[in-house]
Formats: C-alpha cells, sequence, structure tokens
C-alpha cells in the first residue's frame, strides 16, 4: 500500500516537474481552460442563485392573483369582485391592488408604481427605491415631480427610501398614497390592476381558482406556483442564451485542448520511448499521462470554480448583470445569497476534467505499449 | 551467469521483408567481469543486448540468469535460475528493472529536467520512497564528480557529463548487470578511457558489465575480461582477455 502510494507520488512529481518544462505551453493552456470554467461556472452559480432568490421573493407574493380579461388583454378589474371571492369557502381574504408604469422621460427609465395602505402611504408622499433614488438623485425629504396623464405635474415628497438589500425587488419601485395613483393615471374609481388572494389552505387553491373562474368568466386566476415556474423558466432561458453565446468559445477550447492533447510530438514519443526504456511499465507511463491531465484539468477546474463563486457572489457578476438580471435602465444592485447546485458543478467537473484527462491518456496508450527496444535506436 | 542457449531475433517475421538479427546464438556471460561484444555496424550486438536486458524477447532460444538476485515471484529450475524468456512482461519489466541498468548510445536523457531528476527516473516507479533514491542519486553523482551540476539542466551538458549523467543513472536501482551499447560512440578519446575507467571500477564492485562496441578504445581496454566477435548476427569468436 505504502509503496503504491509513493509510486503515484513520485510519478506525480516528475509530472509537475515535466509540466513546468513547457511552461509558457502550458501555462497559456492553462489560462484558457481556466477561463472557460470560470465563465461556466459564473453562469451556473448565477442562474442557480437568481432562481432561488426568485424563488424567496415569491414566497411572500399571494397566493393567487385574479385579473380580468377583455378581448384575450388584461383590463381592470371591478373592485366589487373582491367581496364576492371572499365569500367563497377557504379564501382568507382578497385584496384589491393598484399598480402600473411610469415612463420617465428624464432618463428613460420605467417605474413601478404602487398604491400603498394608507398608514404607510399619505396623499403628496412616496417611498421610492433605492434606483429611484439614484437615477433621480434624491434624498429623503426632497420633491420627485412626475407628470399625470394629462401632463399636469404631480409633486410628491420622498418619505422613505427602501434599503439597498431590497433592490432586487424595490429597486424601480415608487409606493404612493390611491388618491395620488388615480390622479396620475386618471385610474377610475372602483377598479382596480388586480386582486391578490390568500387561501388557508394551499391544496384547496386549484379549486377555488375553478370557482373563481366559474363564477366570473371574464376572470383569469394565477397561482403562485405559475408564477414561480414562468421565472425558472425565464432565468433558463436567459441562462440558456447567455450560454449559447459561451458555447462558441467552449468549441474553439474543445478544439484547442484536443489538439495539443492528441497530439503527440516526436520529443514526446522519443520520452516515452526513453522511460519504457529505463524500466517504466506501460502503466507507469499512462499513470503519468494521467496526472499530467489531471494537473491541468483540475487545476483549471478548481481555480474557475473559486473564481466564479468570488466574481458572482462578492462581486455581483459584473460580467452577466445586463445580459441576466433584466433590460431595465435601472439596474438593482444586490448581493446575491451564495447557492451551491452540487448537481451542476459536478456535470461541469465531467464535462470538462474528464474528456481533457481522458484526452490526454489515450493518444499515448500506442506510443506507451512500443518495445522498450527502440530507444536503443534511437 | 548469463546463459544464452539458441538465442534467434527476427525482425518482420513471415513478411517478405524478414530480418534476422541474431543468429542462434549460445554463449555463458560470467559474473562480475567485462565482455565486449565487437562487431561491424549490423552485427548483432545491440539486438542481443536489447533481448539479454529484457527489452525485448527472442524469435526462438532461451535465456537464463543464474546467481542473479532478480525479482520474481516464481522461479524456474531452483532459486538460483531464472528463465527469463517465458515470463509474462510485467515480470520481465520488474527483472529489467531491478537487475539492469542500461547506457544508452545517445544517452537517451530527458531534456529540460534537472541531472538529479533524470538519474532518479528509473526509481521513480519503484515506490520507493522519495527520499531514499534522492539520497542515492546524489551519492553517485558525487561519485562520478558531477555533483555541482545536480540541479542544471542536462541540456546544457558537455557530451563527457552527459555520459557520467547516464552512467549515475542506470546505477540508481543498484542493478547487477550494466549493459552499455556503444557507449563512447559520441566521446573523444580521453572521454573514452575515463568511461573504461569508470567501468573498471564498477567492475570491482562486483558488477557485471556487457558493452556493445567497435571502438579499439573500448574492446583493447585492460579492464575487459571477454571479448565475444560477431559478424552477421552470429558470435564468430569469443575469448577471454585475460
Amino acid at each position: 500500500m505504502k509503496r503504491a502510494v509513493e509510486r503515484h507520488l513520485n510519478i506525480l512529481e516528475f509530472t509537475l516537474a515535466s509540466l513546468l518544462r513547457r511552461r509558457a505551453k502550458n501555462l497559456s493552456l492553462l489560462a484558457m481552460y481556466l477561463l472557460v470554467i470560470f465563465m461556466l461556472a459564473s453562469l451556473l452559480f448565477f442562474v442557480s442563485a437568481l432562481k432561488r432568490e426568485a424563488a424567496i421573493i415569491l414566497n411572500d407574493a399571494p397566493d393567487m392573483i385574479v385579473q380580468r380579461l377583455m378581448a384575450g388583454r388584461q383590463d381592470l378589474i371591478p373592485a366589487g369582485y373582491a367581496a364576492e371571492i371572499a365569500a367563497i369557502r377557504g379564501v382568507t381574504a382578497v385584496r384589491p391592488r393598484l399598480w402600473g408604469y411610469y415612463y420617465d422621460a428624464l432618463n428613460g427609465a420605467n417605474y413601478t408604481i404602487i398604491a400603498g395602505d394608507a398608514p404607510t402611504s399619505a396623499p403628496g408622499r412616496a417611498t421610492v427605491g433605492a434606483g429611484v433614488a439614484k437615477a433621480r438623485n434624491l434624498a429623503v425629504g426632497d420633491l420627485l415631480p412626475l407628470t399625470s396623464y394629462d401632463r399636469a405635474p404631480v409633486m410628491l415628497e420622498i418619505g422613505t427610501i427602501f434599503p439597498s438589500g431590497s433592490d432586487l425587488v424595490a429597486a424601480d419601485l415608487i409606493v404612493v398614497s390611491s388618491a395620488d395613483f388615480h390622479q396620475l393615471f386618471n385610474f377610475p374609481g372602483g377598479q382596480a390592476t388586480d386582486l391578490a388572494v390568500t387561501v388557508r389552505n394551499p391544496r384547496e387553491l386549484p379549486t377555488v381558482a375553478a370557482k373563481i373562474a366559474s363564477q366570473f368568466p371574464d376572470s383569469r386566476p394565477i397561482l403562485k406556483s405559475e408564477i414561480q415556474r414562468t421565472y425558472q423558466s425565464i432565468f433558463d432561458w436567459r441562462g440558456g442564451m447567455t450560454l449559447i453565446v459561451l458555447v462558441s468559445s467552449l468549441l474553439s477550447f474543445i478544439i484547442f485542448s484536443w489538439d495539443k492533447a492528441t497530439g503527440l510530438s516526436a520529443e514526446e514519443r522519443k520520452e516515452i520511448g526513453i522511460l519504457k526504456s529505463i524500466g517504466w511499465e506501460t502503466s507507469d507511463v499512462l499513470l503519468l499521462k494521467f496526472w499530467e491531465g489531471i494537473a491541468v484539468s483540475l487545476t483549471a477546474f478548481l481555480l474557475g470554480t473559486v473564481l466564479a463563486y468570488g466574481h458572482v457572489f462578492f462581486l455581483s457578476a459584473p460580467l452577466f448583470a445586463q445580459a441576466l438580471k433584466g433590460w431595465s435602465v435601472i439596474y438593482p444592485r444586490f448581493q446575491l445569497v451564495p447557492v451551491v447546485d452540487a448537481y451542476q458543478l459536478a456535470l461541469l467537473f465531467f464535462l470538462t476534467v474528464v474528456p481533457y484527462t481522458t484526452a490526454t491518456v489515450i493518444p499515448c496508450w500506442r506510443a506507451a505499449t512500443i518495445d522498450p527496444d527502440a530507444a536503443m535506436r534511437y | 551467469m548469463i546463459e544464452l542457449s539458441n538465442i534467434t531475433k527476427s525482425f518482420n517475421s513471415g513478411k517478405p521483408n524478414q530480418f534476422t538479427a541474431v543468429d542462434n546464438v549460445t554463449l555463458a556471460v560470467k559474473p562480475g567481469e567485462i565482455t565486449v561484444f565487437k562487431g561491424p555496424s549490423g552485427s548483432g550486438k545491440t539486438s542481443l543486448l536489447t533481448v539479454i536486458g529484457c527489452m525485448a524477447r527472442p524469435t526462438s532460444g532461451r535465456i537464463f540468469l543464474r546467481g542473479v538476485a532478480a525479482a520474481v515471484p516464481f522461479q524456474h529450475g531452483g532459486l538460483e535460475e531464472v528463465e527469463i524468456t517465458s515470463l509474462p512482461e510485467r515480470f520481465l519489466n520488474e527483472i529489467r528493472r531491478s537487475t539492469f541498468g542500461f547506457i544508452f548510445q545517445q544517452f537517451n536523457l530527458v531534456k529540460g529536467i534537472t541531472v538529479l531528476e533524470n538519474v532518479m527516473l528509473p526509481a521513480y516507479p519503484t515506490g520507493e520512497g522519495r527520499g531514499e533514491f534522492r539520497a542515492r542519486a546524489l551519492n553517485l553523482l558525487e561519485q562520478f564528480s558531477i555533483a555541482r551540476l545536480a540541479g542544471q539542466r542536462v541540456d546544457l551538458l558537455s557530451g563527457g557529463e552527459l555520459q557520467r549523467v547516464a552512467i549515475a543513472r542506470s546505477l540508481i536501482n543498484n542493478p547487477s548487470i550494466i549493459i552499455a551499447d556503444e557507449p563512447t560512440a559520441h566521446l573523444d578519446s580521453k572521454l573514452s578511457r575515463d568511461f573504461m575507467a569508470i567501468v573498471g571500477r564498477l567492475k570491482g564492485e562486483g558488477k557485471s558489465v556487457l558493452i556493445a562496441s567497435h571502438d579499439p578504445i573500448v574492446f583493447d581496454s585492460p579492464f575487459v575480461d571477454t571479448l565475444v566477435e560477431m559478424r552477421d548476427g552470429a558470435v564468430v569468436a569469443s575469448r577471454s582477455c585475460r
């Protein structure tokens, strides 16, 4: 046992000395390999973290949202539906919601405007997200001038700015009073954007949804699980798009590494012959090549993964943020909660380290099985 | 004692370009002596040495190692005798590694790594602790007066220094038999005589040395015990120089 371990250690040591001989070539290969792993791992970490973040946020979302459809499009829903839906058995609460989008011609950004509840949102006051505050250079107590539907100015005093920790949900948010909301958009009274429905038993949700759909044929109940699924799909889709962009670099790396790993130079052949002639067995030579492949690919994998972890969870993935977070003028600044998907990491390992190591060992097989006496005739 | 019985080595057997390099050689090589195989190019010296050194199998015939501690789990014909020609590949490797040390015509050192690493190279796969064979390698470099070159890459060495590194490497696993193929082909006369002096010293340490050479400095050396003359794959004369 001790001898077997010593054999591995000795051959590994020679492998490292051997790799250092072609320093520039091997370091450039390592750098390329590292870059590919770094990009892929960053992407994996980022998409996983965003999906988890979205799931956490949606946990606080209402169990069900009821919209009204008109000609296949969402329309305002009569607030009077709320009382009737609340009467359905199993429904705990129904809250009409007022929300919409506001286009800010000053900086081309779209804000989300929500009518808040009375105690927190007094008329003439607003609570804004950190993104809005930054875009409009606002501080608490400043006035935020908005333009209503008829181009009349609406001045709102900033009461609170959401902390940047809530940026993911609140970066582009403006919470105003109901009265200001109606004034801004000429929103008709007795109507709501949608209804937020809370149901006591989550298993009853489909039944309640069916009852609502049957009672109000023009309504569309949307369950929280459906929203969650849509978010997962969106992040998967965005991740997929970025992956496609990365695939070209991945492919060129595969071709490069395949060429490097499989092409056995005359010098390498001669070296294998020398090793065989001085008593190395075929298995020793293959072990040497195995360690060579592992040394390069595992170093790249580990370094690339660690760098990707830092890039995503400490620096908030500056390389991918624009592509993956959204397409708004206001990008939320937020720190992702570290989450590592072991399955995806294992997949990345098997798709990068294993093929490279195999590509290093296989071509040596033939060279390593030559008769040792060939070395006598060089 | 190495005993060769009707050894023939053919290449491309059964093909139109079949070539017999060693033709029915029967010979006994005494232990602790220097035996030189002399003959022109193509006379079969190198092929015979590769067969003796377990680098290649003979096409026919048998080779017995007597009184040589060969590392095989079972031995034919008593404890003191090993018939190596019929052994499986991995046992041949083991014997080659532990019993024979090789010095090649072109030295066959691995470029880009240091002198010390080159000398240690045959010991790496043996499973011996690195500290042990490293100490042995440094000791060998000391013996051959090249200890100062231990950390230097072999690419930068002179012919004589390369030769000494190759000799040190052949001794790292403490073999009882040294095989040298045209060892002075790339050396001037002085270095060739130095080489023979080293070989004489190895003989003094009880090692058997087999040399293939057509260099008069080698086969006329006073250290040589037996001279085997070869031509066209066959032994034409074998005489003691004592």
